[in-house]
């Protein structure tokens, strides 16, 4: 085959060595614009799994890499003068140039046609072909040439950034946190040789716009950079090579071949570096491409077998480093954390890694995680602690005996409110089965804030009695504590019973609902009738009197229901409060209701029992809340004493959907606590106690709400 | 985890008796299911004319659509073939929906492509009520209709799937696709506050034999032709061999698949009998040991 290559980057002299090595019959020649010698950037990191590849692929060119290589296995994080290393997180550096005079060296030897200075205008330009492998880079003239058949999106970053090098030889893989009068900078730095290592600064918008960087020249980049890290430089110098300020752009291409024309590297997909440099990717898809070649004979099949060998793995890569650029776009809201805290955080951004693997890679570094997780909680210092799911979580004079608490689903829960002997010893059961704190509802206020006939209430002694029976029966028998989810259905009531579907109204004559205004949840729900203020006093009686009750019955803690669409949550989004008196209109108006029922609910219940809200972090639809109203609203309640907030999302509206996935609410909730700085209980499908571990370590949450194992994994 | 085959319907040229000879032969061997899939502009079977046809043939498998192009049809009309299949065969029929991925399909029904989701949404909240009711009978067999599944991949598709129906399908793929689709469908399940679990229902497709497996590939690359180049790597994902698909059932169940349903790429029996081997090594569960409602599935292991 006569194979052109574009681009004589990392990618396309590996791709071209390796394919001709496999088959040295194939006529290969590399085009690239810029001369041999010159490079952009500085080191270039691998991880030891991408290094194994490298050994496997080549032999000859891995043995000259590896003797160059800068190798460590641990992380620093520097972070309000205090610098802690987590080791056990294998990683190898070498200098860029250096790689490529390995791999031109390489090609030659091969037999393989190298042209530099060779600047194309048109792929016309190129002539004949069998195979053209475009590896020119994130401006790719093959890409954009064809850009209809690759159809690819670019998502540009709001951080800003800057790749410089330092005349210092750092010990390890270092992230640095420095903030000035301007904002907060992060720096990513490593070595690469004995003398350099590279540094990227990166800052939020905001703070590159305030430190006048914006129009700042080369040198005064440079200067006012060594004076933000002149503590970490030790009067090292910084170094520039045509270096500018820049925001990150997240390539993705939809598809990776297009006839004989194939997408390598940069040229198909880029992810952020923080989480590892765009060559290993791009060295690595040389590998499975040339594998690919030298397995099918058909190069259609060849090409499909690299992308779908490929693009799975890149698409998890690229979800990974979405996570991580966009805690590093939004690092400031993590600066209330301790140092110990704040690397955990750092650390498991992306959700590739977790408290498991920090503990397996470096014991002791997991030991102090624990013990701080411990100190902070009890305000003791903890020598022998435990993991952070079972540390006590105190709130007002409860105390939760452990980080986990069960939620419970059941068909016929109740009839008239009443909950049944089922349902009482489900709970009972969830009780005894480890959990620290066991939540009832959504349990309604009044007959009608019920959600179905079968949904439980507690509006009437007889209920109470119900329900003091079951926490008596809980607390005589378990630790666990126990809290109630007062809730009125709102415009989402006198639907038929959840076992087949949820929100299908009742046939027939049911109960009159009441919304904010008389907008139906979905097409075929009761028109909701609109509240009057006799409505809107009576409601707020109903919750006083259900606190009122559940104080009566015991309970440890109580939980209003202000999100997934239900009476509260409906005043409070603009999607479905469209009422012009006081009640309706701007945010505050909106919150006016829901905060004026917490009020009135918190009078009455005992100062020392700790009250929740549950809120919805984003309606997940344009035009309806957003997750800064939510923390808004998190302030509010904070400052008016509510001690948790319990995160959820979506459902306003039947068309509100978030993200599904494990875990699909930890973002919100991580938003939630850490901008309003108010404690969260998260769930959104948490099914391990590594899951809890990770969420509770990295402060994304205080409590977190598991979810039984599936039957196959019972034992 | 059940295993079934599915119906060589969607095969263009399949001849009536073959589909109808498949259907007998895999009710006699280790298949939990029959499943058929739909598309209109195409050389292939009305699935749930198919599986009216494979019902009078069989006494002990469940006949399910994974899926049928639910927006297509008339709502009422939908409600009531499905009553019936489901009273003729005894309540063995397993309703799958989706709005499925081809355009042409709603041009050749004259049906508008861009509201699918809204009439999809419609139609599976009307479904139930329409069988509970029973006003268009025949009365459903079981309470509630027979077990409705709910395809796609968007946030809303699994939405819908958990406000309306009893469980998921899933489009195919390796068990590591089907596993992240699982967990999306699972975490909308709790999220939407049903009890229990989901049903979680999954297919794949194979060709057995080196007879099989030129003319396996093409058909995957013809019947997924729409999706341009991604055609090539669904054709690619073709089982192909015994081992394959032993390794494909073992992932989706150890991703937590209730039930995953294998459909040939060629309209041979040879080809059942070739799956009948490889499947009848593998000892899984039969039907007979399967719940009969809704109601009875369990909801995950609560102490």
């Amino acid at each position: 085959m006569k194979i052109i290559i574009l681009g004589g980057g990392p990618a396309g002299l590996y791709s071209g060595l390796l394919i001709k090595k496999a088959n040295p019959a194939h006529d290969i020649t590399i085009i690239e614009r810029n001369p041999a010698d010159v490079t952009y950037g500085w080191g270039v990191v691998f991880s030891d799994r991408t290094l194994a590849s490298f050994q496997l692929a080549d032999y000859k060119t891995y043995e000259q890499i590896a003797s160059q290589f800068v190798i460590w296995d641990a992380i620093d994080v520097t972070y309000r003068d205090e610098t802690i290393r987590c080791g056990g997180h294998v990683i190898a550096s070498i200098a860029r140039k250096l790689l490529l005079n390995i791999l031109q060296r390489r090609c030659a030897e091969l037999g393989i046609t190298l042209l530099f200075n060779y600047e194309l205008q048109s792929l016309a330009d190129i002539g004949e072909y069998d195979l053209l492998i475009a590896a020119d880079g994130i401006n790719s003239l093959v890409r954009r040439t064809y850009a209809g058949h690759f159809k690819p999106g670019i998502e540009q970053g709001t951080a800003r950034y800057i790749w410089l090098g330092a005349e210092k030889a750092l010990d390890t893989f270092t992230f640095i946190f420095r903030e000035n009068e301007h904002g907060l900078f992060e720096v990513h730095a490593y070595p690469f040789n004995g003398t350099t290592s590279t540094f990227i600064i990166e800052c939020e918008e905001q703070t590159w716009l305030k430190s006048g960087l914006e129009g700042a020249s080369e040198a005064e980049s440079l200067a006012y950079c060594e004076r933000l890290l002149a503590r970490d430089l030790g009067g090292a110098r910084l170094l520039s090579n045509n270096s500018r300020w820049i925001s990150f752009a997240t390539l993705k291409t939809q598809h990776w071949h297009y006839g004989r024309i194939v997408l390598l590297g940069d040229a198909a997909h880029t992810a952020h570096f923080s989480i590892g440099s765009g060559t290993k990717l791009a060295m690595e898809d040389a590998i499975a491409l040339a594998g690919a070649l030298e397995q099918h004979s058909d190069l259609e099949e060849a090409l499909t077998a690299y992308e779908m060998e490929r693009k799975p793995v890149i698409e998890l890569f690229q979800r990974a480093s979405r996570q991580s650029q966009s805690y590093f776009e939004t690092a400031s809201r993590y600066l209330r954390l301790d140092p110990m805290q704040f690397t955990f955080n750092l650390l498991t951004r992306s959700g590739r890694i977790t408290y498991n693997d920090l503990k397996l890679r470096d014991a002791r570094f997991g030991d102090a995680v624990d013990r701080r997780f411990s100190c902070h909680a009890s305000s003791l210092a903890a020598m022998v602690a435990p993991p952070p799911m079972f540390t006590p979580l105190t709130l007002r004079s409860i105390t939760l005996p452990n980080r986990v608490a069960l939620a419970p689903r059941i068909a016929c829960a109740a009839r008239d409110g009443l909950p049944g002997d089922s349902y009482a010893n489900h709970l009972i059961r969830c009780a005894t089965a480890g959990a620290g704190l066991i939540i009832a509802g959504p349990v309604a206020v009044s007959a009608d804030g019920r959600i179905t006939p079968e949904c439980p209430g507690i509006y009437t002694e007889e209920h109470m009695d119900a329900w003091a029976k079951i926490v008596q029966s809980i607390h005589k028998s378990t630790p666990a504590r126990i809290g109630i989810l007062l809730n009125h259905a709102g415009r989402r009531g006198a639907a038929r019973p959840r076992v087949r579907g949820v929100d299908r109204a009742l046939p027939g004559a049911s109960w009159q609902v009441i919304a904010p205004s008389p907008l139906p949840y979905t097409p075929r729900s009761q028109v909701p009738r609109e509240m009057q203020r006799e409505d809107v006093e009576r409601v707020r009686d109903d919750f006083v009197r259900a606190a009122h009750m559940a104080q009566q019955a015991g309970f440890d803690l109580l939980q209003l229901h202000f999100a997934h669409g239900y009476l509260l949550a409906s005043f409070l989004s603009p999607l479905t409060n469209r009422r012009g008196d006081e009640y309706g209109g701007d945010f505050e108006k909106r919150a006016r209701f829901p905060l004026e029922v917490f009020d009135a609910v918190r009078a009455v219940w005992p100062q020392e029992k700790p009250l929740s809200a549950v809120i919805c972090a984003s309606d997940c639809v344009r035009g309806g809340a957003t997750v800064e109203e939510a923390i808004a609203l998190a302030r509010m309640l904070r400052s008016r004493g509510c001690d948790i907030a319990s995160v959820l999302a979506g459902q306003t509206t039947p068309e509100g959907a978030p993200e599904y996935g494990r875990g699909f609410l930890t973002p919100y909730s991580d938003r939630v606590r850490n901008e309003a700085g108010i404690a969260t209980v998260v769930g959104g499908y948490l099914t391990t106690s590594d899951e809890v571990n990770t969420i509770l370590a990295g402060r994304r949450a205080d409590l977190c709400i598991m979810e039984p194992p599936a039957p196959s994994m019972s034992s | 985890m059940y295993v079934g085959a599915g119906l060589p319907a969607g095969i263009p040229g399949a001849d009536g008796q073959i589909v109808l000879e498949w259907a007998r032969r895999a009710d006699a061997g280790p298949f939990s299911s029959l499943g058929v899939v739909d598309r209109l502009a195409y050389d292939s079977y009305e699935p749930l004319s198919a599986l009216a046809a494979a019902a009078a043939v069989t006494s002990r498998v469940r006949l399910a659509t994974t899926i049928v192009i639910g927006p297509l049809r008339n709502t009422s009309l939908l409600a009531k073939m499905a009553a019936s299949i489901d009273a003729l065969s005894a309540g063995r029929l397993v309703l799958g929906l989706s709005v499925g991925a081809r355009e042409e399909d709603y041009t050749a029904a004259g049906i508008d492509y861009h509201s699918r989701g809204r009439r999809l949404e419609e139609q599976l909240a009307e479904l139930r009520s329409l069988w509970e009711e029973g006003t268009i009978g025949p009365r459903a067999v079981r309470p509630g209709g027979p077990l409705l599944l709910v395809g796609g991949q968007s946030n809303q598709g699994f939405a819908r799937m958990a406000r309306y129906a009893d469980g998921y399908v899933h489009g195919g793929g390796p068990p590591r696709s089907f596993a992240r689709a699982a967990a999306q469908a699972r975490a909308a399940w709790i999220d939407a506050g049903r009890p229990g679990r989901p049903q979680l229902w999954a297919q794949g497709y194979f060709a057995l034999g080196d007879d099989a497996i030129r003319s396996g590939i093409d058909y995957m690359k013809d019947y997924y032709a729409f999706a341009g180049s991604f055609a090539g790597r669904i054709a690619a994902g073709l089982l192909t061999s015994p081992q394959a698909i032993v390794q494909f059932i073992r992932g989706y169940e150890e991703a937590g698949c209730d039930e995953v349903i294998l459909f040939p790429a060629v309209a041979d029996l040879t080809q059942l009998e070739r799956l009948t081997d490889v499947v009848g090594h593998m000892g899984r569960r039969t039907s007979a040991e399967r719940p009969d409602t809704i109601d009875s599935i369990p909801g995950g292991v609560w102490p």
